[in-house]
């Protein structure tokens, strides 16, 4: 019968995974994919059947790893998701953690647009690392993206947006993601969307600063385009500073609500 | 009476920009959307607002 073999044709009398190689597969050493999932004991072939086996410390070519990356989600949402692209707009705690997110998930084009550079403040809960000072945040984001997933088309645009070239470097997003800090640049860009890109599907934020309940964060729609996650009152200021784990969570949601949006599910 | 954020207020002030000041609202901070329709930052001075309105308000706050 014939198989793929890490993406190739192979021919085999095998019945069982373990028939297709001399190596010892179900130890800690190799990952086996059989048909998108990964398995962890010995499990019967039959013929089309489309199998992975990577040794664990390697990078897989684009192939493989596209195939565990499948085997994580289910192939239906990673096709979608392979053929979206998100605007990131802001690179900071929320920003980073979203753009890894989304990479992670296997998100096929990220546009990066911040025109800051990485400080030392910044690594409190922001993505980057020491070796990151001084780095323009689009470029150190992009350099950990392609670390985590290399396949990701990631663009970036070091630039301040403002309210006459916004929408220039957003329109040709799927969805538009608003991770900026400062409450007018947040207006500035949610205005801007709403005014000229109505069917551009958006996710905003507002209100992670503190040590205030995890739960007080939620993804609120508004009007049939626009999300905004957080718990819309905490201001980040003197006393009441901005910490990872709130910030991430906030940006889970974001990161979720743009994966939903992106797969169809429209409800929050 | 107007409707303000879903809930049923007197109102103040016919001016739109007049009436998100007197509430407290930074203009630079909001998203308003107005019977429906999102009203451009520019539009706020000349818009006025009439009994039975349905106003939206959406502040930012900072953090990110």
């Amino acid at each position: 019968m014939n198989i793929t073999l890490n993406g190739e044709n192979f021919a085999t009398n095998a019945h069982c995974v373990s028939g297709l190689s001399k190596e010892g597969l179900f130890t800690p050493e190799w990952v086996v994919i059989v048909n998108g999932f990964q398995i962890s004991e010995d499990t019967p072939i039959k013929d089309g059947d489309s199998v992975f086996i990577i040794p664990k410390s390697t990078l897989p070519g684009k192939e493989q790893l596209e195939a565990m990356l499948m085997a994580r989600h289910t192939p239906k949402v990673h096709n979608r998701v392979k053929k979206a692209s998100v605007a990131v707009m802001g690179l900071g705690g929320l920003g980073s953690n979203i753009a890894l997110q989304l990479a992670r998930t296997g998100i096929g084009s990220l546009h990066l647009i911040d025109y800051d550079v990485v400080e030392s403040s910044n690594l409190n809960r922001q993505q980057y690392m020491i070796k990151h000072l001084g780095m323009l945040k689009t470029e150190a984001l992009k350099e950990q993206i392609q670390q985590v997933n290399p396949y990701v088309n990631v663009k970036t645009t070091a630039v301040r947006l403002t309210e006459d070239n916004i929408i220039e470097y957003i329109k040709h997003s799927d969805v538009i993601c608003e991770a900026f800090d400062k409450p007018e640049c947040k207006a500035m860009a949610v205005n801007a969307v709403l005014e000229n890109l109505p069917d551009k599907y958006m996710v905003a934020s507002s209100g992670m600063a503190g040590l205030e309940s995890s739960n007080a964060i939620t993804t609120r729609k508004i009007g049939s385009h626009l999300y905004i996650c957080g718990d819309g009152v905490t201001a980040a200021k003197q006393g009441c500073g901005l910490m990872a784990p709130r910030v991430s969570i906030c940006a889970g949601h974001m990161a979720n609500m743009i994966l939903r949006i992106i797969t169809g599910n429209y409800d929050v | 009476m107007i409707t303000v954020n879903g809930k049923s207020v007197q109102l103040t002030k016919c001016n739109l920009t007049e009436y998100l000041k007197e509430q407290g609202y930074n203009t630079q901070r909001v998203v308003v959307e107005l019977n429906g329709k999102i009203i451009p930052k520019k539009e706020y001075e000349n818009t006025v607002l009439k009994e039975e309105d349905v106003l939206e308000v959406l502040s930012f706050v900072g953090g990110g």
